[in-house]
């Protein structure tokens, strides 16, 4: 394992022009690298930004985008760039900061930093790659700091650094101690210190240990944290009347009979909206059903009408990986299987909503987005305002799964407030949640493949159809899906992994969908992934060969394929695969490799009156550094649980022209009774950086317990959610 | 309407619509946040509190019907010093995620506890049916158990 850490990282330099400094006790800032690493890298490689790339991290280019603030009660407060949505990322920030800057874990408070502190995160928070990409720089401003402290009580004490300490937020000299705010006051002209040294990972206290979350105690007392809990004064509530149809589009609207409702204070007209503002949101509810609409309904949709739109050989072609050469037509030893998965609802708990207030030409909006950059610069030009005027505070997130990266409903309560004169708060029912998610597409998938005469895979080919997942998301402005050509999003996993089958191919189909699809916590990886791995495992299965070994073999010998060798290895082991069923219980394997972090899963799945339960999980993930490996845990728990959810439960259907269900309950999800009494996870630190860690191990979740299953049943189940019919 | 009731031991009056659901009252009149809206309708139990000690979903009930009764909510659940067993076990098992969903599974586990002071799997199961997205079923299962056994000890 190289470890750069070591010795080279000593009195490492910078380049000045990285660093600004603001005023105020001991706030500073680091300007990240330039500003256009992300363009170039994507250019150069559409194919393989989906399967390994960590984008280095990127804020606005001119601003400070990390900022460090101390109190005078020697508190650091750190304003971070990226949301908490449940990731556990302040957290592994704290580690970080305390590590690098000596500082004790309870003396950081990181906070989602508001666009007013000059804060902004482009790239929004999503991707799982708060940490990985924030590592490094963090690191190197933690240092700096550190260094700066040290060179300012150097000079305040007249002593030399050599005899001072730096130890849990004081400066320890013979015969007394210094905070570190005692030693930044007054400092006017900050030195920027030409060299600092980074901490090796032998040094690190925190760094890689399982501390409990920052959030903890907050998150089990009921703290007012939360986007939703956000009040102001004099603030009134407000509901919006949106289409329900797909497609639709508001006709007439009359709404004479709302105004005169109790508590109504004003219906607001948008565009394709009407906003029902009211002194409480119950009155707001209630006017609301008192709204007589007629829709435009270009269309009836259906179910069928969706799976002949979207399939296979439909829409935009874009090969997405080619090595080797195509399988011919008419070969009769090809093998070929169809796979499917529905529209899936993102279903967060907090309900989308925000807090606004506009008043003297400036703007404050108080909500839950996973693109703070984005809604601000929205919000800015729907009310024709500078950017600078509007401040977007975010607070924590009520889980995200990709649902706030798009946070439009922003600008109309802006919008209402403006209009109304006095601060508004909006929420979404989960009625509006489920009919206008984001959707993760529905997708459909061909995997065709042949056996060598020598028992290894000679060809693979996976054609796959898909929604948008990242074209004409905010995210992925069309010019840059047009120069690539293909949806990325959609692409994750598409490819097929394993080197050593000669000849692989993936095609992508692209279609954009009547109602609004985009990410959804993994992207195609979940259902990618269970359309090549149930083909593998069938593959194994018709020839008498062990899966693991067909996977193994398949596998060639460079670095990445070593790592997801290992991951498959270690997974084999520590479950004690069993490839036979074992009385009312069978085990499935998969595995896949996302952002180039490789994880398998053994899932043993249960039959009790024709009852399928997946009893126990075993996950080996591949995670690089782990920052915090018990919140790398949760995250893979939770995963396998919003995966089993996937793969056994969830589907949005179309029901009379309209995205249904509506509601928890309808929308089957899985529940305590559904989830695994024992996940067994091991983490394997591959790499020496932290890599992505959110969703990979979504991958072979699906997979894993349709192998199970195939064995359990002789069924092989290739249609998302997997039911016995 | 004028309501009368008592919330996490204080006695308050409301003047409201007496359909107003309880969960509104708590959040935006009393301004205890603690409880959440997850969807109106009975369905998830981010809204759940205890009415005279029962696990309810506030969000479908009333305001009119809890005339003179005890509620609690997470703000109250403990006696303001430390933190009651099963958070004590939430905060062992570090089961949070995003959180939203937290308070109202543990004023469910709370009551349940009441009711079954050493649940089995299969009680936890039939008894704990809120939705968590984040899906910490798993470590709630563990910290449910590790309550129960907190709380036995409490009682010797
Ligand atoms: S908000 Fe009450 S059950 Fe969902
Ligand atoms: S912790 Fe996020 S919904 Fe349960």
């Amino acid at each position: 394992m190289s470890n750069n850490m070591n010795g080279t990282n000593k009195g490492k330099r910078l380049s000045r022009r990285k660093f600004i400094v603001r005023g105020g006790l001991g706030s500073i800032g680091l300007l990240a690298l330039g500003s256009c690493v992300f363009i170039n890298p994507l250019r150069r490689s559409a194919y393989g930004i989906s399967e390994s790339l960590v984008l280095p991290y990127s804020g606005k280019g001119t601003e400070a985008n990390l900022w460090f603030e101390f109190t005078t009660e020697n508190t650091l407060i750190f304003h971070s760039p990226k949301v908490e949505m449940g990731q556990g990322i302040f957290t592994g920030y704290a580690q970080i900061i305390a590590d690098e800057l000596d500082i004790h874990i309870d003396q950081i408070i990181v906070q989602a930093a508001a666009t007013n502190t000059g804060i902004l995160d482009r790239f929004t928070t999503g991707g799982s790659l708060s940490i990985a990409q924030l590592y490094k720089p963090l690191r190197e401003m933690a240092a700096m700091m550190r260094q700066m402290i040290l060179n300012e009580a150097a000079n305040k004490l007249n002593i030399g650094k050599n005899a001072l300490i730096l130890r849990n937020g004081m400066i320890e000299y013979t015969g007394g101690a210094l905070s570190y705010a005692k030693a930044l006051e007054g400092v006017k002209d900050w030195k920027l210190p030409k060299k600092f040294d980074l901490k090796s990972n032998s040094e690190f206290k925190h760094i890689g240990k399982p501390i409990a979350r920052v959030d903890l105690e907050d998150k089990i007392v009921g703290a007012p944290i939360f986007g939703t809990d956000a009040e102001m004064e004099n603030m009134l509530h407000a509901t919006i009347l949106r289409p329900e149809h797909i497609g639709s589009k508001m006709r007439e609207v009359n709404y004479s009979e709302a105004e005169k409702m109790p508590g109504v204070v004003r219906v607001v007209e948008g565009d394709g909206w009407l906003g029902i503002v009211a002194e409480t949101f119950s009155e707001a509810l209630a006017a609301r059903r008192k709204v007589n609409v007629s829709w435009d309904i270009p269309k009836i949709w259906t179910e069928k009408d969706l799976r002949a739109y979207l399939k296979v050989g439909e829409g935009k072609r874009m090969v997405t990986q080619k090595e080797g050469s195509a399988l011919e037509k008419e070969d009769e030893a090809c093998i070929s299987m169809e796979f499917s998965s529905p529209i899936g609802a993102h279903a967060q708990m907090e309900p989308n909503g925000a807090v606004a207030k506009v008043e003297n030409g400036k703007a404050i909006i108080i909500m839950s987005t996973q693109s703070i950059g984005a809604t601000q610069k929205s919000v800015a030009k729907a009310l024709g305002f500078k950017t600078k005027d509007v401040n977007v505070v975010a607070k924590y997130l009520g889980g995200g799964f990709g649902r706030r990266l798009d946070t439009s409903h922003a600008v109309e309560v802006a919008l209402m407030a403006r209009e109304v004169g006095r601060p508004i708060k909006y929420s979404f029912t989960r009625k509006e949640e489920f009919q206008n998610d984001m959707f993760r597409p529905p997708t459909h998938h061909i995997v065709k493949g042949k056996m060598a005469p020598n028992g290894r895979l000679s060809h693979l080919e996976h054609h796959y159809a898909s929604g948008d997942v990242a074209i004409n998301s905010l995210l992925m402005p069309p010019a840059m899906s047009k120069m690539l050509g293909t949806d990325v999003g959609a692409m994750r996993g598409a490819n097929v992994m394993y080197g050593n089958i000669k000849n692989r191919r993936a095609v992508q189909w692209h279609k954009t969908l009547p109602f609004a699809t985009s990410f959804w916590r993994s992207l195609g990886l979940l259902a990618n992934t269970f359309a090549i791995e149930s083909f593998i495992d069938e593959m194994a299965l018709n020839h008498q060969i062990d899966p693991i070994q067909l996977r193994l073999d398949s596998l060639a010998e460079d670095e990445t394929q070593t790592r997801i060798k290992k991951v498959i290895q270690l997974a084999a082991e520590k479950s004690q695969y069993q490839n036979e069923l074992q009385g009312n219980r069978a085990m499935g394997f998969a595995a896949s490799i996302d952002v180039g972090a490789p994880c398998a899963h053994v899932a043993e799945v249960s039959l009790i009156n024709n009852v399928l339960k997946v009893e126990k999980v075993t996950c080996v993930f591949d995670c690089g550094l782990a920052v915090n490996p018990d919140q790398v845990k949760a995250q893979c728990e939770g995963s396998i649980i919003m995966g089993i959810s996937a793969a056994m439960h969830e589907k949005m259907g179309i029901k009379d022209g309209r995205l249904y269900p509506i509601n928890y309950g309808t929308y089957d999800m899985a529940l305590m009774k559904h989830s695994p009494k024992e996940i067994d996870v091991h983490l394997i630190q591959g790499v020496d950086d932290p890599l992505p860690v959110g969703e990979p191990p979504l991958g072979p979740i699906a997979a894993a317990i349709g192998n199970a299953i195939r064995r359990l049943t002789g069924k092989r189940l290739t249609d998302l959610p997997m039911k016995l019919a | 309407m004028k309501i009368s009731f008592k919330i996490n031991k204080e006695e308050r009056l409301v003047d409201v619509d007496g359909n107003t659901p309880l969960l509104w009252v708590i959040r935006d009149i009393l301004h205890l946040k603690g409880t959440k809206f997850g969807c109106g309708k009975a369905a998830c139990g981010a809204c759940t509190i205890h009415v005279d000690g029962k696990a309810v979903r506030s969000c479908s009930m009333p305001i009119k019907m809890v005339a003179e009764k005890k509620i609690t909510t997470i703000e109250g659940l403990s006696d303001g010093k430390l933190l009651h067993p099963v958070q004590e076990a939430w905060k062992k098992e570090v089961v949070p995620q995003c959180g939203y969903c937290q308070p109202g599974f543990i004023m469910a586990t709370a009551a349940m506890l009441d009711k079954i002071p050493n649940p089995t799997d299969e009680d936890i199961d039939q008894n704990i049916i809120n939705v968590c997205r984040c899906g910490t079923y798993y470590r709630m299962r563990k910290a449910i158990h590790l309550a129960a056994s907190l709380m036995d000890k409490d009682e010797q």
